[in-house]
């Protein structure tokens, strides 16, 4: 052919390559042969040790479960624990007849509709050869009497568990959130995030709440033990064992007496409150009213639980301290104040009128003041003290949104304050861009989108586009009250490792500082000290303190009021009735507490939220207790800690 | 009359292919077609779609026979132009999927380029020697290195150290047989073996651990030795004669991971144990020893490069897979020839077979 014709040497080159094709030939017999003698190895000299390792359909490495870690208040009291108890647990691969299996079951131990309920759902997320637990929480007695039994029930295995518990059960459900099964989610995200192995064997997994957030921190790391098992599979003798390394110890910043306190003082009523150590960022106290019981959700809620839960119209399971939304009202005025005296657009003790109603230039609606008759004139720590609304009209109308948004932003209003919790909502702190945003759907026009005159002036006292969760306002309230040190406020102050006891404390030091005057943040504390004496809008729960104490009341706008008409309350259908708003902190030299108050659709902010805080601040600055909850409280014991063995859970 | 037509009709469907190459292909299939049955837990779904890309890599592998090598071979420079193109894309908008970005969206389908590479590089090269035949010297070797080292620095910064090494193996066979010198090739593995150290250096953690763990699976047990040590339980306790179809405890009660693709011959070996591995192997050793022999025939120099470089790299196929499974290589995403559960791999092994009887056909005539 043409080609041979162009070849230089067709008889070398042919040589060549005839070499070079045995090389590469004998080079695969060779590696081939190599794979032989690994077979051989593997499935003839080393059979028997294989086979026993496969016999049977046994396991031959059983992953050992760590202890899920504890958590702790500050004072160590145990607030999620672990208990042992018992489980009848079911191999669906190894039984012939599941049902016949179950009903005979039912003759030694009492199982209910929703025990099989339960196990049917669990059936059907797991595969045939895992385990599935038909009765959980079995006492001695019973599974005494099963394990005498169990000869006569193959596949059907009674195991010592530990589980999961919250003794304070709605009180602290807001923050501890919960565990669960870990279902076909959670095993995709495990996956993707190569922590299989270390969930080999585990059951549940944290869903809610710190136990969500912290859970690489509370899971700790899996042990194994590798068995020995005989022809019938039980265990003959451990070859090998790893202690797992059981998870870590949380301490909160959380006081669980004074959430107790702020629990009973709630009483019945809805809202949220949160307590901050200005000091440290640390949180005291987070209560969402109404609550749950968490350990519901441990083994699967019932479905009647989740209905009656899910439909309630007073949405327990919605955390109203980090999600709950509502216009802050008065409570806006002191950052609103602090922002004027930055921007220059006031200087302290300028008096200015404060009369009943406040008009735009050229326009004849009339935003009203709450006291019709309006205060006279006033400087801007007497406008904070009698909340006079008419004088934070005109200085958010003179300062205009571009300024006063930066300067309240500082605050980390309308951004998520960073809490170890997930799901924080952001709130809204109005700005041209945020509305132009907001509106930016087809269904809005462009005049909605715009941003009118009119807008800045019912922010100016803590209404229109403005909205806070409780959070925001109390960590807010907390930088004003430590003169501008900026934490991202943590319910965790202290981790403890579960190996060596060493610990990780959670922020220890402010992340900034504001930018603002030191003579600002006293001048601004001075009205809000005001605001407790004589005249000021909460001058009767000032009354009879033994320590100093500085706030502001706030009453938040659930509908909107006609012009000329008048709120009254007993028109209008409870949803529809104000908010009741409180902020504090104290003492104000040197304050330890800082708190914001939400009462839903409670009135005005110095009745009902209001009351609450300075019963709070009593009790944790002085001790002392009103006397009609003292009875309500519940009793905490000292911390026990031991009394855990991870050879249980085998 | 309706005798010598479907006579004349076989022959024109038998024609182009290889008899040989095609009875030792269909023995695999055969056996594939029963692991994979027992690995998916009896799906007639795997089963089906199975012999759905079966049918496609067929009618591929015979279409490519039908070529001539000389036509498919003007596809050799386009097509490994192209290749290269996409990998600088993926490098630039690809999709990351587990900490490493192989994949490009173009449009109608996700592609992965560095599977285009695997036939690319090896024409390409073929192509290139053949093109300078007669003034071969040292320069058109050093061209050849480059032509090998660009794509494969592109898949390994995806990073892919498996589809890397696939790739710059198929060719750097290419340059093996087309006459690298012996010098350059010890020469190579010596600094190879110096330069391992600074290897690991580079190496991504999970590499280190899948290192590490086949020296000493016991050493992560439940984590990443988990597979390893299940499969070797598997192939273990297969002994000489197997648990029997359907019989594989390991398989059934969901110990091997991956057992429908990856780990297909760890089913496979629990279930007809030392003598089903040694049928296997001979059917391998059979389909390699045709190939290497349709190699020695070749007419061209062309010819003889790609065949030889599609050969090795189907030994390396099913070497590496073997290996990975039982225990002596680490764990790469290597399946195993006609053997594992997925289209992609398969039709482009049928692309390689295919061309391979292509240049086989030639010297008959």
């Amino acid at each position: 052919m043409k080609q041979a014709a162009r070849l230089k040497d067709p008889h070398t080159e042919e040589r060549q390559l005839y070499w070079r094709l045995l090389v590469a030939y004998l080079f695969m017999v060779l590696m081939l042969l190599l794979l032989v003698a690994r077979f051989v190895w593997l499935q003839v000299f080393q059979y028997e040790h294989f086979a026993t390792l496969a016999q049977n359909n046994s396991i031959s490495l059983v992953p050992v479960q760590p202890n899920r870690g504890l958590i702790v208040d500050r004072n160590g009291i145990e607030l999620a624990r672990n208990y042992a108890s018992y489980t009848l647990e079911l191999t669906p691969d190894k039984i012939d007849n599941l049902d016949a299996t179950i009903k005979a079951l039912g003759q030694v131990v009492p199982i209910t509709p929703r025990d099989l309920k339960r196990f049917q759902k669990f059936l059907s997320e797991s595969k045939d050869f895992e385990p599935v637990p038909l009765r959980l929480k079995m006492d001695d007695v019973e599974a005494a009497r099963l394990a005498a039994n169990l000869w006569r029930f193959p596949g059907v295995e009674v195991k010592a568990r530990l589980y999961r518990d919250y003794p304070y059960k709605e009180l602290t459900s807001h923050v501890l959130g919960y565990i669960g099964r870990i279902g076909p989610r959670e095993k995709d995200r495990l996956a993707a995030d190569e922590k299989t192995a270390n969930y080999r064997g585990a059951t549940h997994i944290g869903k809610l709440g710190l136990e969500a957030v912290y859970e690489d921190d509370l899971h700790g790391q899996n042990g194994f033990e590798e068995i020995e098992t005989d022809s019938a599979g039980r265990a003959v003798r451990s070859l090998r064992r790893t202690a797992p390394v059981h998870g870590n110890t949380l301490q909160l910043a959380l006081d669980i007496h004074l959430q107790d306190v702020a629990d009973k003082l709630f009483g019945a009523r809805r809202g949220a409150l949160v307590a901050i150590d200005p000091g440290s960022g640390g949180v005291l106290a987070l209560l969402s009213k109404p609550s749950f019981d968490p350990n519901l959700f441990i083994d699967g809620i019932d479905s009647q639980s989740w209905q009656s839960l899910n439909s309630d119209w007073q949405r327990p399971l919605i955390n109203r301290a980090i999600r709950g939304m509502y216009p802050p009202g008065s409570t806006f005025k002191p950052f609103m104040g602090m922002a004027a005296l930055e921007a220059g657009a006031i200087t302290p003790n300028e008096i200015r009128p404060a009369p009943g109603y406040f008009t735009l230039p050229g326009s004849s609606h009339q935003f009203r003041d709450s006291n019709p008759r309006g205060n006279g004139s006033a400087n801007l720590a007497k406008a904070i003290a009698v909340s006079s609304d008419t004088f934070f009209y005109k200085l958010a109308w003179d300062m205009g949104i571009d300024r006063i948004h930066p300067l309240l932003a500082q605050f980390g209003l309308g951004s998520r304050t960073g809490i170890d919790l997930d799901g924080e909502a952001v709130g809204v702190l109005p700005s041209k861009e945020w509305k132009a945003r907001r509106f930016a759907g087809t269904r809005y026009r462009d005049e909605h989108r715009r941003w009118l005159p009119a807008d800045v002036v019912s922010i100016g006292i803590g209404q229109g586009f403005n909205t806070y969760t409780p959070l925001q306002m109390a960590n807010a309230t907390a930088m004003l009250a430590n003169d501008g040190k900026a934490f991202h406020p943590h319910l965790v102050q202290k981790v403890t490792d579960a190996r060596n006891g060493k610990t990780r404390l959670i922020e220890a030091a402010p992340y900034k500082q504001l930018p603002f005057k030191q003579q600002h943040y006293d001048y601004i504390k001075q009205g809000m000290r005001a605001v407790m004496l004589p005249g000021g809008t909460g001058w009767r729960l000032g009354q009879g303190l033994q320590y100093s104490m500085a706030g502001k009341t706030g009453t938040a706008q659930v509908v909107q009021i006609k012009q000329g008409a008048k709120y009254n309350a007993g028109a209008l259908a409870e949803q529809h009735r104000d908010h009741s708003w409180f902020i504090a902190f104290a003492p104000v030299e040197q304050p330890k507490i800082a708190v914001a108050v939400i009462v839903e659709n409670a009135g005005f902010g110095a009745t009902a939220a209001a009351p609450i805080a300075r019963a709070l601040f009593d009790y944790y600055l002085t001790g002392k207790l009103p006397d009609d909850i003292r009875g309500q409280l519940e009793t905490f014991p000292p911390s026990a800690t031991g009394k855990q063995d991870a050879s249980v859970a085998r | 009359m309706q005798v010598s037509l479907a006579k004349r009709l076989t022959r024109a469907i038998m024609d182009p292919l290889d008899g040989w190459l095609l009875a030792l292909l269909a023995g695999v299939f055969v056996l594939s077609m029963i692991a994979l049955f027992s690995a998916s837990n009896q799906s007639w779904a795997k089963i089906d779609n199975k012999l759905v890309y079966t049918a496609l890599s067929l009618l591929i592998m015979w279409l490519l026979a039908r070529l001539s090598p000389q036509t498919v071979m003007h596809l050799a420079l386009p097509l490994y132009v192209a290749g290269v193109l996409l990998l600088v894309g993926v490098e630039l908008f690809g999709i990351t999927v587990n900490g490493s970005t192989r994949w490009l969206n173009v449009g109608i389908a996700r592609i992965q380029p560095s599977e285009i590479m695997k036939i690319a590089l090896p024409m390409m090269l073929a192509w290139y020697f053949q093109k300078y035949e007669t003034t071969l010297n040292w320069r058109h070797y050093v061209v050849a290195a480059v032509l090998i080292v660009i794509p494969g620095l592109l898949i390994l910064k995806q990073p892919d150290l498996g589809t890397a090494t696939l790739v710059m193996g198929a060719g750097f066979f290419a340059l093996f047989f087309a006459g690298l010198s012996w010098k350059i090739i010890i020469g190579g593995g010596v600094a190879f073996l110096a330069s391992l150290p600074v290897v690991w250096n580079l190496m991504h953690d999970y590499q280190r651990k899948r290192v590490l763990t086949l020296i000493d699976p016991m050493e992560d047990p439940l984590g990443a030795g988990y597979h390893i040590i299940q499969s070797m339980i598997a192939i273990g306790s297969g002994g000489v004669w197997g648990k029997g179809w359907l019989a594989g405890s390991q398989t059934h009660l969901d110990y091997i991971p991956e057992r429908t693709t990856d780990f297909i011959f760890a089913v496979y070996s629990e279930e007809f144990g030392l003598a089903g591995n040694l049928l296997l192997l001979a059917l391998y050793l059979g389909i390699i020893s045709r190939c290497l022999l349709i190699t020695a025939r070749a007419p061209t120099l062309y010819g003889r490069l790609l065949a030889g470089a599609i050969t090795l790299s189907f030994f390396v196929y099913v070497f590496v897979n073997m290996g990975m499974v039982a225990g002596i290589l680490p764990v790469v995403g290597v399946p195993l020839p006609f053997m594992s559960y997925g289209g992609t791999a398969t039709v482009s092994l049928a692309i390689g077979l295919g061309m391979l009887m292509g240049i086989g056909k030639l010297q008959r005539r």
